[in-house]
């Protein structure tokens, strides 16, 4: 029989493809199904946030944070608010720690949830997409009753937050916490043992141990291949070494390993979530009583001559920023991030700039996928959990 | 490791180097390399075992224009064997600003560097792939540099449309149809 000849197909996937989780664009080279070369391109979406926070005042930088990565916008808004009040040198009240951790918790099973929906449809489980999406509504009802906006609640603010708890969140989020921990077995009922998922996760897009060090990608990625490095444990920042949790992790270092690793980390985040509810009193500080920084309430302004004139100057001019430069390391849902924020000593930053965990991650794809199967590029996108808004920003 | 014994043992492994402690406000304990002795430190500071760091967290530039030396490179390391997190910084002139690559050493700075490549026109010597990131490949300038205008009004430019006379269009619609073959009808 005569050779049939054979040659190397070049295929460009995306920018407009439904599992690039955006605009993602992978040129890949194909013999076959099997994958010789993959060239992620990107920056589509680049929309130069970090020129625009040039020309804002401090607080006004917050909404433009948090839709960089748009799935965890509150760990954004936070890391950022730790940087400045860093740089500002000011302690910002113990409740006001609480509710951070109590939020920036709730905003990783958020992330974690849209990750579970979307990579379990991307590998032919369509139905976990509508159960993800039934919890995450809820939460969302949470953001919607915290600061009246569901995605981007901008809640967060330099010196503590905007304003105090609603009423009834305490009650409204264990009864979310409540309801969630037993759907959380329904998501491992339909995925965990789902024969079909198995064989589409296990022994696909294994990176090593010290790839995944070398690369960056520590979060998730990296605690499925066996490092257990985890801001909270290592660098405790909001008094997370007070609290009682686990850092999961696995040693398999493929897309099923990290599959076990988010679900179990959900759980220890409601853990968590349940610590930090009974450390929040109800009513109390929610930011720091600095005049120069957090605006006098309103019936003050109202009222008072001196409240409306410090009012007027916060709102006008904003607050000047000792010159220096900080950076406070968060663990994000998708890993160590945070705000590399440089002042100049004026109410303007200098420059911001965002340590993006999906940069990296979409960096190391080329490594995860090259040598696999056409179909498991899917599954790899899905698992390592990219947000476009954070690679290009 | 105290902030002195990092320095004295960086001081050991790249002798005669000029390594100078900066004042931080937060975790990372902050030096400033030299641009030429910057790739021995970074080395050293990767591969020395009492040292060990292992996960370049953060590579990026600020601009401190009009000063000079206009650019400081910024390396944010991490090493978890010994828990430590320290700034590296790198002062570098405006005029061909340049460094040698960390790819080697960490193959994240891949990205990273072209990231700051493109938005600051920092180069670096060596780099396996020194194009742009985010920014179009044909793209002008550097556009986190503080002397790039914040707002540009460019012509928007369009390429010329196909030429073609108002008879050419009819009797190329003409060809169409009478090419085209007439439906079956019953």
């Amino acid at each position: 029989m005569p050779d049939i000849k054979t040659e190397v197909m070049t295929v460009n996937m995306g920018p407009q493809h439904p599992s690039t989780h955006g605009v993602l664009r992978i040129v890949l080279e194909l013999d076959g199904e099997t994958v010789l070369s993959a060239a992620p391109t990107i920056g589509y979406l680049h929309t130069g946030i970090e020129k625009t926070t040039e020309q804002k005042k401090w607080q006004q930088v917050i909404p433009l944070v948090e839709r960089m990565d748009y799935l965890s916008a509150q760990s954004n808004s936070m890391a950022y608010c730790l940087s400045v009040e860093q740089l500002l040198g000011v302690e910002i009240p113990g409740r006001v720690k609480d509710i951070r951790v109590l939020i920036a918790e709730l905003q990783r099973i958020n992330s974690h949830l849209v990750w579970l929906g979307t990579h379990g449809m991307e590998v032919g489980a369509v139905s976990v997409l509508m159960y993800c999406f039934r919890e995450r509504e809820l939460m969302l009802n949470l953001n919607e009753m915290l600061a009246g906006f569901r995605m981007f609640p901008s809640y967060m603010r330099v010196g503590g937050l905007r304003e105090d708890l609603p009423r009834g969140f305490h009650d409204a989020v264990r009864a979310f916490l409540d309801r969630f921990l037993p759907k959380l077995h329904e998501y491992e009922d339909l995925l965990t043992n789902n024969e079909i998922y198995l064989e589409r996760t296990q022994g696909v897009g294994v990176i090593s141990k010290d790839d995944t060090v070398g690369y960056g990608l520590v979060g998730p990625i990296a605690r499925a291949a066996g490092v257990d490095y985890d801001v909270r444990k290592y660098f405790p920042y909001l008094g997370y070494e007070t609290y009682d949790f686990a850092v999961p992790t696995q040693t398999a270092g493929d897309v099923f390993a990290r599959y076990l690793v988010r679900i179990a980390e959900m759980k220890e985040s409601v853990k968590i979530c349940r610590q930090a509810l009974d450390r929040i009193p109800p009513v109390g500080a929610f930011a720091i009583d600095d005049p120069r920084i957090t605006p006098p309430p309103k019936d003050r302004v109202y009222t008072e001559m001196e409240a409306l004139i410090q009012h007027f100057l916060i709102y006008s001019q904003g607050f000047t920023v000792p010159a220096g430069e900080a950076y406070v390391p968060v663990e994000g849902p998708r890993g160590e991030q945070g705000f590399t924020v440089v002042s100049d000593g004026t109410n303007r930053p200098w420059r911001v700039k965002s340590r993006a965990p999906s940069l990296l991650a979409c960096q190391a794809l080329e490594k995860m996928i090259v040598g696999g199967l056409i179909a498991d590029v899917i599954a790899v996108i899905g698992s390592i959990d990219v947000v476009m808004g954070d690679v290009d920003r | 490791m105290d902030p002195e014994a990092l320095v004295a043992s960086l001081q050991e492994s790249v002798p005669g180097a000029q390594i100078e402690r900066a004042p931080s406000v937060d975790r990372q304990t902050t030096i400033y390399v030299s641009r030429d002795e910057a790739p021995a430190i970074l080395r050293a500071l990767r591969e020395r075992p009492d040292l060990a760091f292992a996960f370049l967290a953060e590579l990026t530039a600020v601009d401190v224009w009009p000063k000079e030396p206009r650019f400081e490179l910024i390396y944010v390391l991490v090493s978890f064997v010994h828990r430590l997190r320290l700034r590296v910084k790198v002062r570098l002139h405006g005029t061909d600003p340049h460094i040698a690559t960390a790819c080697p050493l960490w193959p994240a700075a891949n990205w990273l560097e072209r990231e700051v490549w493109d938005l600051f026109g920092i180069a670096f010597d060596g780099h396996p792939d020194p194009r742009r990131l985010l920014m179009p490949e044909d793209w002008e300038g550097f556009p986190l540099r503080k002397d790039y205008p914040v707002q540009i009004r460019m012509k928007p430019r369009a390429d010329e449309a196909l030429q073609v006379t108002a008879e050419e269009f009819r009797a190329n619609v003409m060809k169409d149809r009478l090419t085209r073959e007439p439906p079956r009808g019953r």
